[in-house]
């Protein structure tokens, strides 16, 4: 199912968008992926759009900055269909995400 | 400080008094030397007790994991041939350095990452160290097979090192899931590159600084970096032959990936969402097993959630469920939170700024979503220095598996709490979960339990008891839990190949041309 669906949504913060655009001049284009489970699996992770071709089971969710946001559809499901907010916190990233020197992306649902 | 804090607490590392002595900034860990990172870049490495930094560590990059695989293949040959008696005196010897050290670690782990020092005294490092004694233990009475394919044809089966391996480590067990992984990698005879985790860079190095003369030169190396350059330079490299982690999903699909790219093995452990189920007859008697489930449940609280196994969804049979609460809560209410390396504290601070805002996220969601707030659900603000620290209340929700706060791991102390009518709803909801790696089944009745646990697709359901880690015993996951097994000897095959020599001894062609 990658294709977006009228109901789901993602939107992002100031600060994720200029975040956004300078990892975009530093890596190319990129692209999100909302990552589960371990450690910080509540965090999406950000990457080299097509460093992870998206699967029959990746749902995009929208576009941030020009970047595809997915998120896997039974997680999606699982989680009750959320609003994603794409924002930026301090500290390092984990995992393979791209990040800034001390900041990195958060999603928080959307109000 | 008072007077009987004093005789509780070590000092902080680095401080006078203190087991740990702390230099300002390490180096990579390559080819039995202290390297500096090729680019000259360190970054600061932060106690969560605190918020306040330790040391500098080496924020390093491709180039430097390709200074670990030179000096990795380098050494793969002659450790690969050395004997399994020799391997087996040099996991050994390890295993004894790290119990000499015991305080020591204990007191650098917990400091680096928050958890309490009770904990890493008592588990964290010596279940490390044992995990070296039972690999060195293990692989001395290993044996290939011999298959007699007919009187003259005969299959000699060994098993043979695969070489160079990758190993990404967690930051929830530094150590322990260091020892996790090194240790059945290099008793198969392989050569390891490390990349311990971002927020834990550091106790391991004060581990290979005991080691550094015990392990041959290149058989373990250690690289500290970022996931997106050192961990992917790592993952993606040609000259690995098996690249296992441990993480989150998206990382593990990520590493799969890459491990399909160059067509070699990837075992991935990547969390859960596990069930803990109380059948009403635990509370048919007011007794040790009574009390034992109680601390059964508490256990959601242990290394303050930051566990692949928390037992976050306890499933409580409703008949029992007011009692049994009011006996868990009671004992939540008991636990002791503060510094870490306070000997009676039983929950420190949570592993970084990230993860403590991701509980909060998570409570304000288990709010928003209708469940009810039973104890907690607050950062625990203490006084001192520990005000810059990253503590956060033991909490337990009341709500219903369909709820998020139930669906995912929140990797924090937040317990999600509901109840099941029968054995039947008991599994559905207990295999209603996108994970399956860890699982609790209490009760009195065997057979019931013994139903449970085959019923429930985790890799570890453990019965009657709950987070115990003994190495001969199988780890690992179902579903999107990831993909293999650690711990036991079965771990020996994960970090072997399997060469067949098929020989005939008779002397007669085969008569086909």
């Amino acid at each position: 199912m990658t294709g977006s669906t009228a109901e789901a949504s993602v939107t992002a913060t100031d600060a994720a968008l200029e975040a956004i655009a300078l990892l975009g001049d530093e890596h190319g284009p990129l692209a999100f992926f909302q990552s589960g489970g371990c450690c910080d699996g509540s965090l999406p992770i950000c990457m080299k759009d097509g460093e992870l071709p998206p699967g029959p089971n990746d749902l995009l969710l929208g576009t941030v900055g020009g970047a595809p946001f997915y998120v896997d559809s039974e997680q999606y499901m699982r989680w009750g269909r959320p609003s994603f907010l794409l924002d930026v916190r301090p500290g390092a990233a984990e995992g393979f995400s791209l990040s800034l020197r001390d900041a990195h992306f958060v999603t928080r649902p959307a109000r | 400080m008072a007077t009987t804090e004093q005789s509780t607490t070590f000092e902080a590392p680095g401080r006078p008094g203190s087991p740990v002595q702390v230099k300002e900034r390490y180096e990579n860990f390559i080819g039995g030397h202290w390297v500096a990172p090729v680019d000259g870049e360190y970054r600061e490495n932060l106690t969560p007790a605190t918020g306040q930094p330790i040391c500098e560590v080496s924020h390093s990059g491709a180039q430097d994991i390709e200074l670990a695989l030179d000096a990795a293949h380098a050494a793969k040959d002659g450790w690969g041939e050395t004997s399994t008696t020799e391997r087996s005196r040099v996991l050994n010897a390890v295993a004894d350095t790290i119990e000499e050290n015991l305080e020591m670690l204990a007191v650098a782990e917990s400091w680096e990452n928050g958890k309490p020092v009770r904990e890493t005294l008592a588990a964290d490092i010596p279940l490390a160290a044992d995990h070296f004694r039972y690999f060195a233990d293990v692989i001395r009475g290993e044996e290939g097979r011999i298959s007699e394919i007919d009187k003259d044809t005969v299959a000699y089966h060994f098993s043979e090192p695969l070489g160079v391996v990758g190993q990404i480590i967690p930051f929830n067990f530094p150590l322990l899931m260091a020892a996790w992984k090194i240790a059945p990698a290099l008793a198969a005879g392989n050569c390891t590159v490390v990349k311990p985790a971002s927020p834990t860079p550091w106790s391991i190095l004060k581990l290979a600084e005991l080691i550094e003369d015990v392990v041959p030169p290149g058989v373990l190396n250690i690289v500290n970096g970022p996931g997106a350059e050192t961990g992917k330079a790592l993952a993606s490299n040609k000259r690995i032959a098996k690249i296992a982690f441990t993480g989150e999903t998206v990382t593990g699909r990520l590493i799969m990936q890459y491990a399909a790219q160059n067509i070699i093995p990837s075992t991935t452990e990547l969390g859960g969402k596990s069930p803990n189920i109380f059948f009403e007859d635990v509370m048919a008697a007011d007794d040790e097993f009574l009390d034992k489930a109680v601390e059964g449940l508490v256990l959601y609280a242990f290394n303050k959630g930051e566990v692949c196994t928390c037992p976050s969804r306890a499933l409580i049979q409703e008949s029992i469920y007011d009692e049994l609460m009011a006996r868990c809560l009671d004992r939540i209410r008991a636990i002791k939170q503060g510094n870490p390396l306070d000997r009676t504290v039983q929950l420190g601070a949570q592993n970084s700024i990230s993860q403590l805002e991701k509980i909060e996220g998570y409570v304000q969601i288990g709010r928003e979503e209708g469940a009810e707030l039973l104890i907690g659900g607050e950062r625990n603000m203490l006084s001192g220095e520990l005000a810059g620290g990253y503590y956060y209340e033991p909490t337990v929700f009341k709500g219903s598996n369909d709820m998020r706060i139930f669906q995912e791991e929140i990797f924090g102390p937040v317990l999600a709490v509901t109840t099941f009518k029968d054995e039947a709803e008991a599994l559905r909801i207990a295999n209603d979960t996108l994970y399956g790696l860890g699982a609790g089944v209490w009760s009195r009745d065997g057979s019931r339990a013994f139903r449970m646990g085959r019923g429930i697709k985790a890799g570890r359901v453990w019965t009657n008891c709950y987070h115990l880690y003994p190495a001969h015993a199988a780890f690992g996951g179902y579903k999107v839990s990831g993909v293999g097994r650690e711990n036991h000897k079965m771990m020996l095959d994960h970090y072997s190949q399997t060469k067949c020599l098929l020989v005939s001894y008779d002397k007669n062609p085969m008569g086909f041309f």
